[in-house]
């Protein structure tokens, strides 16, 4: 298969960046999308040229670390994926793919298409984590846990902190990815002691580091490769407010 | 509690709170304008109920209170929401699937209703209660401003007018088939069972409340043909 890629390059995060034309030929239909970038990359590096850098690591969907809004969506045309797990198949030959780097405020670009997402990093030490005593590692399935609590939790937890939903919002809200991660937590034993204090600590972190205002659009959980729910958020609303209220 | 407003989630709050507000005086409207339909008298008892008198007056205060947030706080998110998204435009941006139109343009949709606001406040409540508010007997239609009655069918006579307050409703219609789930979610009343739910239930009261606006206005406008 041949494509024609329109790729954003920016040299570094105060450059201006523009779109640059290449093709690549010759591609297995089973190549997957980061791998038809190497390939890219290893032509341009022959050429003497600067390759383009993005974002990558476990290559497996499980890591958060591969990002790109491809033909105008996050992760790409599949649905319940990562952009790692693309695989060129999805597109046609002789295509034309856009290829561009989240775009928001709170995620500024770096090179390329990579983005500084460290604002959810600062996000989860505000309050993504247990700080109460915990003991020592019980016996599995000594503490019960009902098994509409541990699904609930677990649907959550899946969240890799991407920031598709961040990228795909259109107020740059990172609603989603902090609701995931008070939910995972607020339905375990140990963790839910602390589930008003962290809603609180983590949305004051959010608003601090200049994303927007949820305005329920849904956009997020139709892009987030994990599909996670806005119902979710809706919790958070509801232990935000009451954190908030109690104070 | 003091600075629960100046966060995103307070400062939806105050969105959620204002805009169930407005539904609930939407809905008691709706319902006394659907008096005049069946008669002019019944109907002009409640115009002078809600005259101008001391409830009368509070409530139209705290009305438009209620709407000047609403519409203030709109601005302030949208806003704040346009710097969050970032200088630079996804050159390239698909709709997603499932994501309604209306939600994305609650703000477009709101201005539409500002602007039909607007034109119905000079058409009534300036001719009506303001009128009385200034002691005078009779307003810029030279009518009585408690000759309600006869002021609507007047305007509904004028299928121009039937048109525009057409467009007005349909506008509020995609405002409110988005606006209340989303109150209701703001405030942390949703979860995956119940978003069905009230999306359903959202449809159907946008429905109910600018259906029995749009009956009115035409009702009145084939009862002035005939
Ligand atoms: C009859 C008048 C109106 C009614 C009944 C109404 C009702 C509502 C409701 C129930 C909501 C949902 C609140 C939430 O999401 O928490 C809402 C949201 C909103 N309204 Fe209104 N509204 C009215 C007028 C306006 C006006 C004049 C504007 C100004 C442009 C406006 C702009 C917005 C915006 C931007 C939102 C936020 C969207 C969201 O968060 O989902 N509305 N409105
Ligand atoms: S909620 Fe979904 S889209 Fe957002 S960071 Fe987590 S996995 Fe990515
Ligand atoms: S590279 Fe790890 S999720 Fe894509």
């Amino acid at each position: 298969m041949n494509f024609k890629l329109k790729i954003w390059r920016q040299p570094d995060a105060k450059s201006k960046g523009r779109f640059e034309t290449y093709e690549v030929t010759d591609i297995s239909a089973d190549t997957s999308f980061l791998e038809m970038l190497d390939i890219l990359n290893n032509k341009l590096i022959h050429e003497g040229k600067d390759p383009v850098a993005f974002d990558h690591d476990c290559r497996e969907g499980i890591c958060g670390m591969c990002s790109l809004h491809i033909n105008g969506e996050a992760h790409g045309p599949d649905t319940e994926i990562t952009t790692c797990q693309l695989h060129m198949r999805k597109f046609h030959d002789g295509d034309t793919i856009t290829i561009e780097p989240w775009r928001s405020a709170a995620f500024p670009v770096i090179k390329d298409l990579v983005v500084e997402r460290s604002a959810f990093d600062k996000i989860l030490q505000a309050g993504g984590f247990i700080s109460v005593n915990t003991g020592g590692v019980p016996d599995g399935n000594t503490i019960p846990i009902s098994h509409d609590d541990a699904e609930e939790s677990m649907d959550a937890a899946a969240c890799i902190g991407c920031g598709a939903c961040v990228a795909t919002c259109k107020n740059g809200s990172a609603m989603l990815f902090v609701a995931a991660r008070v939910s995972s937590l607020a339905k375990l034993p140990q963790g839910k002691v602390e589930t008003l204090r962290r809603a609180n600590a983590m949305i004051s972190k959010m608003d601090e580091l200049g994303f927007g205002n949820c305005t329920n659009t849904r956009a997020c959980e139709a892009e987030c490769p994990k599909a996670i729910s806005i119902s979710h958020i809706a919790r958070l609303n509801r232990k935000f407010l009451i954190s908030r209220f109690k104070n | 509690m003091a600075n629960i407003f100046t966060s995103s989630i307070g400062k939806k709050l105050i969105m959620s709170i204002t805009g169930a507000f407005l539904v609930l005086f939407l809905t008691f409207h709706m319902l006394m304008n659907g008096a005049l339909v069946f008669s002019d008298e019944a109907y002009d008892a409640i115009v002078n109920f809600l005259g101008a008198n001391w409830y009368a007056l509070i409530g139209t205060v705290i009305l438009a209170a209620g709407v000047v947030i609403h519409f203030i706080y709109a601005i302030i998110l949208t806003l704040q929401n346009r710097r969050a998204r970032g200088k630079i435009r996804y050159a390239e941006a698909k709709r997603e699937p499932n994501v309604e139109w209306t939600s994305k343009n609650m703000f477009v949709l709101g201005l539409v209703v500002i602007c039909g606001l607007l034109l119905h406040l000079y058409n009534f409540w300036y001719n009506m209660q303001w009128t009385e508010i200034m002691g005078e007997h009779t307003n810029s239609l030279g009518m009585g401003p408690k000759d309600g009655a006869v002021m609507v069918r007047d305007l509904f006579s004028h299928l121009g007018y039937v048109i525009v307050y057409l467009v007005w409703l349909v506008g509020i219609w995609f405002h409110l088939t988005h606006g209340v789930w989303s109150m209701l979610h703001t405030v942390g009343w949703n979860s995956k069972v119940w978003m069905k739910r009230l999306r359903c239930i959202s449809y159907i009261l946008a429905t109910l409340i600018v259906g029995g606006f749009a009956l009115t206005v035409i009702i009145i406008y084939i009862q002035g043909l005939m």
